[in-house]
C-alpha cells in the first residue's frame, strides 16, 4: 500500500471543470466565446488521464502482489467501528477503469466540441460532463462502500441531468426521471445489500438467532481508537480491503456462508440486493427500460455514460465484490442467467428497430448481459477485459452514429438514410471497424474478449443448472449471431445504397428546421479524429488480453490476477480440455461471419425484396411476431399498468389520507383555537382592561374625595390642624 | 400667701379675660379684653421674676400690638352690625376640642416628673442678665430677629399698599 | 400654699386653650388675630415659668423676648393682610368670604 497523494487530482481535476463551467459558464461563453468553455472542460479530464498513466507507471515498479496506491484525504464518518473515510485506493481493477473513464471521456469530451456546436447551452452540457466523469471516478477510487454509492448516486444523478438535457421537450424530462428512477429501484437493493453486509459481518449467529459477539461490541469501540494486537480487529467496517481480510479468514468465512436471515443464506441475499443495484445501473433484465428512453439525450452523452462508463459500474461491482459473490454458487448462477437471458432478450428486439440510437441502445444491453455472464460464471478479468473493449467499440459506434445524424441534419430513422457510405467515408470505415469488433470477427478486440466469455461460461463448474455452463453458452451464442446480424444490419440500411432521405427532415433533437436537400457531409475534424482513434483501439486493445490457448501472453490477466486471487480457489470450471477451446473459437467465428452475411443478403443497398414484403405481408403471424418484437415485448406498458399504476394508486390513497384524516385532525383543533381567542379576547377586555381602568377610577374618585378637604375655608383649616395637632399629642403619649 | 392669693388674682383676671376674646359677639369687647388679659400677663411675668419682660411685655404687647389691633379694628369696624360683628361659630364643635387640648395638657404637666431645683427659686433683677446674654451668646438670633422686623415691615407696607393701575 | 411650677403651667394651659377657642370659633380676622396672641402669650408664660423654677437662668426670659417680638412681628405682617382682604372682599373681613382657592 503504498501512499500516492495524485489519486486525489483523479477526480478532483473534473470536480474543478463542473464547477467552473456550471458557476462561470454562461457569463464565459458569453464574453469569450466557445473556447472559454471547453478548453477547460477537456483539459481537465485530460490531466486525469496523465495521473492516470503517471499511476501506472508506479505500479509498475511495485512487485506485482503489491500494487496497491493509496490516497487518505480525511476521516469522513468516524462512527464506533465504522471507518467509511475519503479515501481513493488504486488496485489493478481500478486502474483499467480508470484508464477506461478518462481516455474515453476525454476523447467524447473533445467530440462533443464538434457536435454541440450550434447548442446554446454549450457550458451546461459540458459541466454536467465533468461532473459524470468525476463522479464516475469517485465511483471506481472509493476504497470504501460508502463513498462508491455516493460515486454510484452521482452517475445516476448527471445520467438525468443529460438525458433531459433538452428539457425543454416533454418525452425528454420524462425520459430522465424514468432513468432516475428506475436507477433508484436499483440503488434501494444497492443500500440494502450494503447494510445487510455491514450487520452481517457483525454479531454472532446461533439457532438463526442474532446475538451481537459481547466481545465485539467493546472491540469495535476501542479498537478503533488504539489497536492493540491481543484485541481482536473490529468485526465489521466497510472499506474493501477489511471485508476481503475478514472473509478471507476462514474461520469466519465458513461461520459467514452458513448464516442465515430467515432460513435465507446471508451472503446470498446480500449478494442478491447488490446484484439489483447493478440490474438498475447497468440495465439488465427487469430493469432495463430507461436505456433505450435514455437515448433522448445527445449523443455523446449516450456514447459516454449509456455505453462506456455508468453503465458498466454494476460490471465494476461484481468485479470488485468478488470476494463476496463467489461465496454463494446461487448468486453466481442468477447473475449469469439474468446476463444471458438479458444479452439474447435485448439482441432480438434489436432486429427490428429503425431508430439507429435505439439499435445501439439494445446492443448494449446485450453486450451488458454478455459481461455479466462472465463475472456470473467466476471470470471477473474477462467480464473487465469486455468491459474495455465493448467501451471503445461500443464508444465508436455511437459517435459514429452520432456523426450520420449531424450529417443527415438530426435525422435518427434509418429508413431515411443510406448511401452515406459514400457522403461521409470516415464515418462509414471506422462504423465498419466497430460493426467487426462488436460481432467478434477474428482478431479485432471484441472477438478475443467475447470468446473469452463463451468459453469460460462452456467451462464454468461453479453454477447450479443442469448441464453446467453450457446453457448459459447455447444462450450466449446465439445472442452473439443475432448482434452480428443487426448490427451489420444497421451499418447496411445506413451506409448503402442510395440516400433515401430528402423528405422535410424535422430535427428532433433541437427543434431547428434544417434544410432539407441539402445532402449530408463529412463531419468536421474534431469528431473525426476521435472516431477514427476509437476504431483503431477497436481493432487493436484486443491484444492486451490475447488468450492463453494461444500461447501468447495475457497482459490483462497477468494484471488483474492479483485482486481475483482471493476467490480462485472458489471458482471451479468444468475441466474441459483445450480441444473443446479451439472448437469453441472457430464456432463462433463461423457464427459471427454467419450473421454479417446474414445481414448483407438482406439489408445490402436495399436491394432484397424480402425485408419490404415482410412488411407488407398479410400474415398474421408474421405481423404478430413483428409487432410483439418491435413494441419492445411490450415491456414498457406491462410496467405502466402494473407498478407505474400501482404507485399512483398508491399515491391517490396517501393524498386521501392527506386530505381527510391529516387535515381533519388539524381541523379538529380549529373550535379549540377559536375557543381559547375568544376566553382571551372577554379576558383582555374585562380583566385586563378592567383592571386598568379601574386603578384610574379608583384613583379619581379618591381624589374627589379628597377634593372634598379643599374647601377653602380657612376655619376648617383650623379646625383640622387642631385636630390633627390633638392627636400626635395623644398618639405620641400613647406610644411614649 | 399673699403670693399666692396674687397668683390666683391674676389667674381669674387673665382666665376671665381670654374667655371675654373667646366669646365675645363685639370684636371691641374682645380686644379690650384682650388688653386686661396682656396686662394680667406681664404682672405674671413680675411674679416670675422677669422684670424686663413684664415692663417689655407691657410696652410692646399693650401699647403697640395692641393699638395695631385697635386700629385695625376701627378701620375694617362694619356699623351695620355692630353687635353681631364678631359672631361665634360653631361654639359647640370648638369648646369640646378646647376642652380636650386643656384635659390633655393638664394631664400632662401633673403627670411629668418635674424636677426643680430645690429650694425657694431666687428672684432678682434680670435686666443686666438679659442685656448681656442678648449681646452675648444670643447676638445672633438678636440680630437675626432685628433683619427679621424689618422684612416683616417692608413686607406689611407691601401686602398693604393699594395697587396703582396704570390709566 | 405653696405655688409651684405646675400651677402656671396649668395658667399656660388655660390659657392656650382660650386662646385655641378662640382661634376655631371667630369668624373675624381680627379675632383670629386675637387668639394667635392669647397662644402666644400662654406659650411666653410657660417659658418664663421654667426659666424661674430652673435656676433663674435667663435663656427662658430670653426666649420669651423673641417671641414677643415675633409675635409683633406676625401680627403686623397679618393686620397687612387683613387690610388686604377687607380692600378685596367689598369691606368684608370675614375670613369665609377668602375662600376661593377651594379645591
Amino acid at each position: 500500500m503504498v501512499d500516492f497523494w495524485a489519486l486525489a487530482l483523479i477526480p478532483l481535476a473534473p470536480l474543478l471543470g463542473a464547477v467552473y463551467n456550471g458557476l462561470l459558464g454562461s457569463r464565459m461563453q458569453a464574453r469569450f466565446g466557445k473556447p472559454a468553455v471547453h478548453v477547460p472542460a477537456i483539459v481537465l479530464p485530460a490531466i486525469s488521464f496523465a495521473v492516470t498513466v503517471a499511476a501506472f507507471v508506479k505500479m509498475v515498479s511495485l512487485p506485482a502482489g503489491e500494487r496497491n496506491l493509496f490516497c487518505h484525504l480525511w476521516n469522513w464518518l468516524p462512527v464506533g467501528g465504522l471507518d467509511a473515510g475519503l479515501a481513493f485506493i488504486m488496485d489493478p481493477l481500478t486502474l483499467v477503469m480508470c484508464f477506461v473513464v478518462t481516455f474515453v471521456g476525454t476523447l467524447i469530451h473533445l467530440y462533443s466540441v464538434g457536435y454541440m456546436r450550434e447548442e446554446p447551452g454549450y457550458w451546461r452540457f459540458f459541466s454536467y460532463l465533468n461532473l459524470f466523469m468525476f463522479s464516475m471516478l469517485v465511483l471506481v477510487l472509493g476504497d470504501n462502500f460508502v463513498l462508491m454509492f455516493v460515486g454510484w448516486e452521482g452517475v445516476g444523478l448527471c445520467s438525468y441531468l443529460l438525458i433531459g438535457f433538452w428539457y425543454k421537450e416533454h418525452k425528454n424530462a420524462v425520459a430522465g426521471m424514468k432513468a432516475f428512477v428506475v436507477n433508484r429501484i436499483g440503488d434501494f437493493g444497492f443500500m440494502l445489500g450494503v447494510l445487510l453486509l455491514f450487520w452481517g459481518m457483525q454479531g454472532d449467529w446461533s439457532q438463526g438467532r442474532f446475538r451481537p459477539q459481547p466481545q465485539a461490541a467493546s472491540a469495535a469501540g476501542v479498537s478503533a481508537q488504539q489497536p492493540e494486537p491481543a484485541v481482536p480487529a473490529p468485526t465489521a467496517g466497510l472499506t474493501f480491503r477489511h471485508v476481503k481480510e475478514r472473509l478471507s479468514e476462514p474461520a469466519f468465512r465458513e461461520a459467514f456462508i452458513h448464516k442465515k436471515v430467515f432460513g435465507i443464506s446471508l451472503v446470498a441475499l446480500i449478494g442478491t440486493l447488490l446484484f439489483i443495484g447493478a440490474m438498475g445501473k447497468s440495465a439488465q433484465l427487469p430493469l432495463y427500460v430507461w436505456l433505450p428512453d435514455a437515448m433522448a439525450g445527445p449523443t455523446p452523452v449516450s456514447a459516454l455514460i449509456h455505453a462506456a462508463t455508468m453503465v458498466t459500474a454494476g460490471v465494476y461491482m461484481v468485479a470488485r465484490l468478488n470476494f463476496i459473490f463467489a461465496l454463494s454458487p446461487f448468486v453466481m448462477t442468477w447473475i449469469a442467467v439474468i446476463g444471458v437471458l438479458t444479452a439474447v432478450f435485448a439482441a432480438t428486439i434489436g432486429f427490428f428497430q429503425h431508430d439507429i440510437k435505439k439499435v445501439l441502445a439494445y446492443s448494449t444491453i446485450s453486450q451488458l448481459g454478455f459481461m455479466f455472464i462472465a463475472v456470473g460464471v467466476g471470470a471477473y478479468g474477462v467480464g473487465i477485459f469486455h468491459l474495455m473493449t465493448h467501451a471503445f467499440f461500443k464508444a465508436c459506434l455511437f459517435l459514429g452514429a452520432g456523426s450520420v445524424i449531424v450529417g443527415c441534419h438530426h435525422e435518427q430513422d434509418m429508413r431515411k438514410m443510406g448511401g452515406l457510405g459514400k457522403l461521409m467515408p470516415v464515418t462509414a470505415a471506422t462504423y465498419f471497424i466497430a460493426c467487426c469488433a462488436i460481432a467478434g470477427f477474428p482478431l479485432t478486440s471484441g472477438f478475443f474478449s467475447k470468446d473469452e466469455i463463451l468459453w469460460k461460461a462452456f467451462n464454468a463448474g461453479n453454477l447450479i443448472l443442469p448441464g453446467g455452463g453450457i446453457a448459459v453458452w447455447l444462450l450466449g451464442a446465439l445472442g452473439a449471431v443475432c448482434t452480428s446480424f443487426y448490427m451489420f444490419r444497421s451499418y447496411y440500411m445506413t451506409f448503402s445504397g442510395e440516400y433515401r432521405g430528402g423528405s422535410r427532415a424535422h430535427d428532433r433533437e433541437t427543434g431547428a428546421h434544417a434544410d432539407p436537400h441539402q445532402p449530408p457531409k463529412e463531419s468536421p475534424r474534431s469528431m473525426t479524429c476521435v472516431l477514427i482513434a476509437l476504431a483503431a483501439l477497436s481493432l487493436v486493445g484486443g491484444f492486451a488480453g490475447l488468450p492463453r490457448l494461444w500461447h501468447l501472453p495475457n497482459y490483462l490477466h497477468q494484471w488483474l490476477e492479483p485482486v481475483f486471487e482471493g476467490t480462485a480457489g472458489l471458482i471451479r470450471d468444468a475441466g474441459h480440455g483445450a480441444s473443446v477451446e479451439w472448437a469453441l473459437m472457430a464456432l463462433s467465428i463461423a457464427l459471427a461471419l454467419t450473421g454479417w452475411q446474414l445481414a448483407r443478403w438482406l439489408y445490402l443497398d436495399n436491394r432484397n425484396p424480402i425485408p419490404q414484403k415482410l412488411y407488407a405481408s398479410r400474415a398474421a403471424w408474421v405481423h404478430g411476431i413483428h409487432a410483439l418484437v418491435y413494441n419492445k415485448y411490450y415491456v414498457d406498458e406491462f410496467y405502466n399498468a402494473t407498478v407505474v399504476k400501482a404507485v399512483m394508486q398508491a399515491r391517490l390513497a396517501l393524498d386521501w389520507f392527506d386530505r381527510t384524516v391529516v387535515d381533519g385532525l388539524v381541523n379538529v383543533t380549529r373550535p379549540i383555537v377559536l375557543g381559547l381567542a375568544w376566553l382571551h379576547g372577554k379576558t383582555d377586555n374585562r380583566v385586563v382592561d378592567g383592571a386598568v381602568n379601574g386603578t384610574a377610577s379608583i384613583i379619581s374618585d379618591a381624589g374627589g374625595v379628597l377634593c372634598l378637604l379643599q374647601t377653602g375655608n380657612i376655619r376648617t383649616y383650623l379646625y383640622l390642624a387642631m385636630a390633627g395637632g390633638i392627636v400626635l399629642i395623644l398618639a405620641s403619649y400613647v406610644l411614649f | 400667701m399673699t403670693y399666692a392669693v396674687m397668683f390666683y388674682a391674676l389667674c381669674a383676671l387673665i382666665l376671665v379675660s381670654s374667655a371675654t376674646v373667646a366669646l365675645s359677639a363685639n370684636i371691641i369687647y374682645s380686644a379690650f379684653s384682650l388688653l386686661f388679659a396682656f396686662i394680667g400677663v406681664g404682672l405674671i411675668y413680675a411674679m416670675l421674676s422677669a422684670d424686663f419682660l413684664a415692663i417689655t411685655q407691657l410696652m410692646l404687647y399693650v401699647g403697640g400690638i395692641l393699638v395695631l389691633i385697635l386700629f385695625a379694628v376701627m378701620l375694617t369696624y362694619q356699623i351695620e352690625d355692630s353687635k353681631r360683628s364678631n359672631q361665634s361659630f360653631s361654639r359647640w364643635l370648638a369648646l369640646p376640642m378646647a376642652a380636650g387640648l386643656f384635659a390633655l395638657l393638664t394631664a400632662a404637666v401633673l403627670l411629668a416628673p418635674w424636677k426643680p431645683h430645690a429650694g425657694e427659686p431666687p428672684f432678682g433683677p434680670m435686666t443686666a442678665e438679659i442685656g448681656n446674654s442678648l449681646l452675648g451668646p444670643y447676638r445672633l438670633p438678636f440680630e437675626v430677629v432685628s433683619v427679621l422686623l424689618v422684612v416683616g415691615v417692608i413686607g406689611a407696607v407691601v401686602v398693604a399698599r393699594k395697587e396703582i393701575r396704570e390709566r | 400654699m405653696h405655688i409651684g411650677l405646675t400651677h402656671f403651667l396649668v395658667l399656660s394651659a388655660a390659657m392656650f386653650c382660650m386662646g385655641v377657642l378662640c382661634l376655631l370659633s371667630r369668624k373675624n380676622a381680627i379675632g383670629l388675630l386675637m387668639g394667635i396672641e392669647l397662644i402666644v402669650n400662654a406659650a411666653n408664660v410657660n417659658l418664663v415659668a421654667f426659666s424661674h423654677f430652673f435656676g433663674n437662668a435667663v435663656a427662658g426670659q430670653v426666649f420669651a423676648l423673641f417671641g414677643i417680638v415675633l409675635a409683633a412681628v406676625g401680627v403686623t405682617v397679618a393686620l397687612a393682610i387683613v387690610l388686604a382682604l377687607y380692600r378685596t372682599f367689598h369691606k368684608s373681613i370675614e375670613v369665609d368670604s377668602a375662600s376661593t382657592l377651594r379645591g
